[in-house]
């Protein structure tokens, strides 16, 4: 029986293990469909970024309350996985508790502190979903969410309780055996929550406490392995993304613009045609129509987002009530690369579905609202760039398809014949100073 | 008082301190001329030596690029650099932020490198050196005043505190808005929607963002953007206020505060 349990134990652990790996493999051959963008320069810098924004979550704190319940889920959620160690290892040897014995007194501290983690992850969850769905906190309530996105966040909340409270009742029925001094459950003392626990299954069998108790290991263990290769097709995504999206994060001024070397170079070579290379001139595409077009920069960023809407909340356009909302874009963004991804996947490159991230996901009433005020960047607590994908669909949209709504072409005929967006004479353009003579 | 070009500065083979880069708001614009009006003043009252270039100045391109016409934009930047580098032009204030984050961000890998300042820093630097004092002759003492930031000022470039600082070498009772500073609204003008209608909504940025402004009950909202400024007079005249609140530019501020 014992040897059973391990072998179901490894094959589980081997094809969780094996599935999570490709699913990253192909976000990550997503990932780098996008145009090609050097990020790997100022690389201190990169890492404070690292542990100020992901580690840190700087951002978060933004909003403290919120910042330290999230805090408690993160922390939870990374503490505890020096247990989910233990289980993983006791699930190979057949052992149980393997680490208390080498590391005595400091076993029970441990495990102390990773109950309390998990009954503070279990509140911090619930008040989460409350503001979810009971207090509809108004970001939350956008139709941005609407369908999956909305029950994928529900679902996240509800598996981190019950993988908490499997945990904990775990532990308690581990405790309620070695009261009853079965020998395989080593005698552990009371931990802090689950020795509350504990009495309450002082009636129960011998044979019925070990079912518990193994129900709860396998599904302990089994609910961590559903969620890691859950992970791929989530929102929650950012707990892992977060970091190298910190690390590529711009470090420049969030004001500039990305040069274009092409047009750049253009321009030159109409002012100085003795510099233009010689030959055809190579067919030049502007901006960004779909998701290849964009940085790989982009696209990462569409994988880290977890939606929370701090960036639509933010936005001028968002708030008063324009179509533009920067949530929308990093989703679209996403889906339309996840579509793409399974396209190549299944054809060996990219067949032309007719489709495009301009237009098909996200339309020119979005675009043209934005004030490119950067709210939506200074808001993002993982470091990601709305305004990048926005701005670079606008250029697709004047530079390729010379679709300018009539001010803007006119603001663009005063500019070059005028020097000035305004139909006014370069002559006056000092006319001021005139009136300043006596 | 005599502004002063680049072309006269050379035709006498010296040299200015500073190029005040007007902009074509400050230029043009009758509400933005009066800005620029007291940026002279002030350079003028403190005798920096410093020029214009006058007819030779172009839109900085900023506009054309944020709508996404980057062909216009490297026309723009590819002639004004010609300009400023033919000057040989060292240090540039202008009280446009838009044209300061362009010239001070976008310009410098085109071939345009130069230190570039806002006014807002520009004078809280004056006000430091001790160069300007200020005097209660604008009345602006005690009286209660809310300053918008600018975004291209702000999050933009991280520009918060120097028009704050010459707002408290005042003495006013400086009142903020709820959303201040990295939280700042937006008036609505940025990235070329000046010079466009806005896309439907519930309502105008420029009205949600004014009326935040007039329910801190200050008396003056200072700006440190033609563009802002515009939109939160518009603003605040949709609100019938115009008699009871102003929109002033920190340079005018700064200019009514200088004495007699």
């Amino acid at each position: 029986m014992q040897y059973i349990q391990q072998a179901a134990f490894l094959i589980l652990a081997a094809y969780s293990i094996w599935l999570f790996r490709s699913n990253i493999l192909q976000i990550k051959k997503n990932i780098f469909l996008g145009r090609e963008e050097d990020l790997s320069d100022q690389s201190s810098l990169r890492w404070r970024n690292v542990v100020l924004l992901a580690l840190g979550q700087k951002k978060m704190f933004r909003n403290p309350t919120v910042a330290i319940m999230h805090f408690i889920i993160y922390a939870g959620f990374i503490i505890i996985n020096i247990e989910v160690l233990e289980i993983i290892l006791d699930g190979i040897t057949g052992w149980h508790r393997i680490f208390l014995t080498p590391l005595g007194s400091l076993y029970s501290l441990l495990i102390n502190f990773f109950e309390l983690l998990a009954v503070g992850v279990i509140g911090v969850c619930i008040i989460f979903f409350a503001r979810r769905n009971i207090l509809k906190l108004k970001r939350f309530m956008s139709k941005d969410l609407d369908g999956w996105p909305r029950s994928d966040a529900n679902y996240i909340l509800i598996a981190e309780i019950i993988l908490m409270s499997l945990f904990l009742i775990m532990n308690a029925s581990d405790r309620a055996l070695q009261i009853q001094g079965n020998e395989h459950y080593h005698e552990t003392g009371n931990f802090i929550v689950s020795g509350i626990i504990a009495p309450l299954f002082k009636n129960f069998s011998s044979a019925q406490l070990i079912a518990i108790e193994r129900s709860c290991w396998w599904l302990h263990i089994v609910g961590i392995f559903a969620f890691l290769n859950y992970l791929p097709y989530s929102k929650h995504l950012h707990i892992m993304l977060a970091f190298p999206n910190a690390y590529y994060s711009r470090l420049e001024a969030s004001g500039k613009m990305h040069n274009m070397q092409n047009v750049q170079n253009e321009v030159k070579y109409m002012m100085q045609p003795e510099l233009a290379p010689t030959g055809d001139a190579q067919p030049m595409k502007f901006g960004a129509k779909d998701v290849m077009d964009l940085s790989w920069k982009s696209l990462l960023d569409a994988y880290s987002c977890t939606e929370c809407g701090r960036c639509s909340t933010a936005c001028p356009a968002n708030q008063t009530g324009k179509l533009l909302s920067p949530r929308k874009i990093m989703m679209d963004t996403r889906d339309r690369l996840q579509e793409v991804g399974e396209n190549i996947k299944k054809n060996g490159e990219f067949k032309d579905d007719g489709k495009t991230l301009l237009n098909d996901y996200i339309s020119v009433e979005e675009l043209r609202a934005c004030t490119t005020c950067n709210a939506c960047v200074q808001e993002c607590p993982v470091s990601i760039n709305p305004l990048d994908i926005i701005l670079e669909l606008r250029r697709s949209l004047i530079m390729e398809d010379s679709n300018a709504p009539q001010e803007w072409n006119a603001m663009f005929g005063n500019i070059e014949n005028n020097f000035a967006p305004w139909k006014l004479s370069p002559d006056d353009r000092d006319k001021w100073t005139e009136d300043l003579k006596n | 008082m005599h502004v002063p070009t680049m072309a006269e500065f050379l035709a006498s083979g010296e040299q200015p301190d500073i190029l005040f880069w007007v902009g074509c708001a400050g230029s043009f614009d009758q509400r933005a001329q009066k800005i620029t009006k007291a940026f002279v003043t002030i350079l003028n009252k403190v005798g920096i030596k410093y020029a214009i270039l006058g007819k030779e100045e172009m839109c900085t391109g900023d506009p054309a690029r944020r709508s996404g016409n980057e062909f216009m934009f490297q026309m723009m930047a590819y002639q004004n650099i010609q300009i400023l580098n033919g000057y040989n032009i060292k240090k540039i204030v202008t009280a446009c932020p838009h044209c300061f984050n362009v010239l001070k961000n976008e310009y410098p890998e085109l071939g345009g490198n130069y230190e570039v300042i806002h006014h807002a820093t520009f004078l809280q630097q004056l006000i430091d050196e001790g160069k300007v004092r200020m005097t209660d002759t604008g009345g602006f003492k005690g009286k209660k005043i809310t300053y918008h930031d600018s975004c291209y000022l702000g999050r933009a470039n991280d520009i918060y505190e120097a028009p704050r600082k010459v707002l408290e070498a005042m003495d006013v009772a400086l009142v903020e808005m709820k959303r201040c500073r990295s939280n700042g609204l937006c008036c609505g003008a940025g990235g070329a929607q000046m010079f466009k209608e806005e896309e439907k909504g519930d309502t105008r940025i420029n009205i949600e963002r004014s009326d935040e402004a007039l329910s801190t009950g200050a008396k003056v909202i200072a700006a440190a953007c033609p563009f802002c400024n515009t939109m939160l007079t518009d603003g605040v005249k949709n609100r019938e206020k115009e008699n009871e609140v102003e929109v002033l530019d920190i340079a005018e501020l700064v200019a009514l505060s200088l004495g007699n």
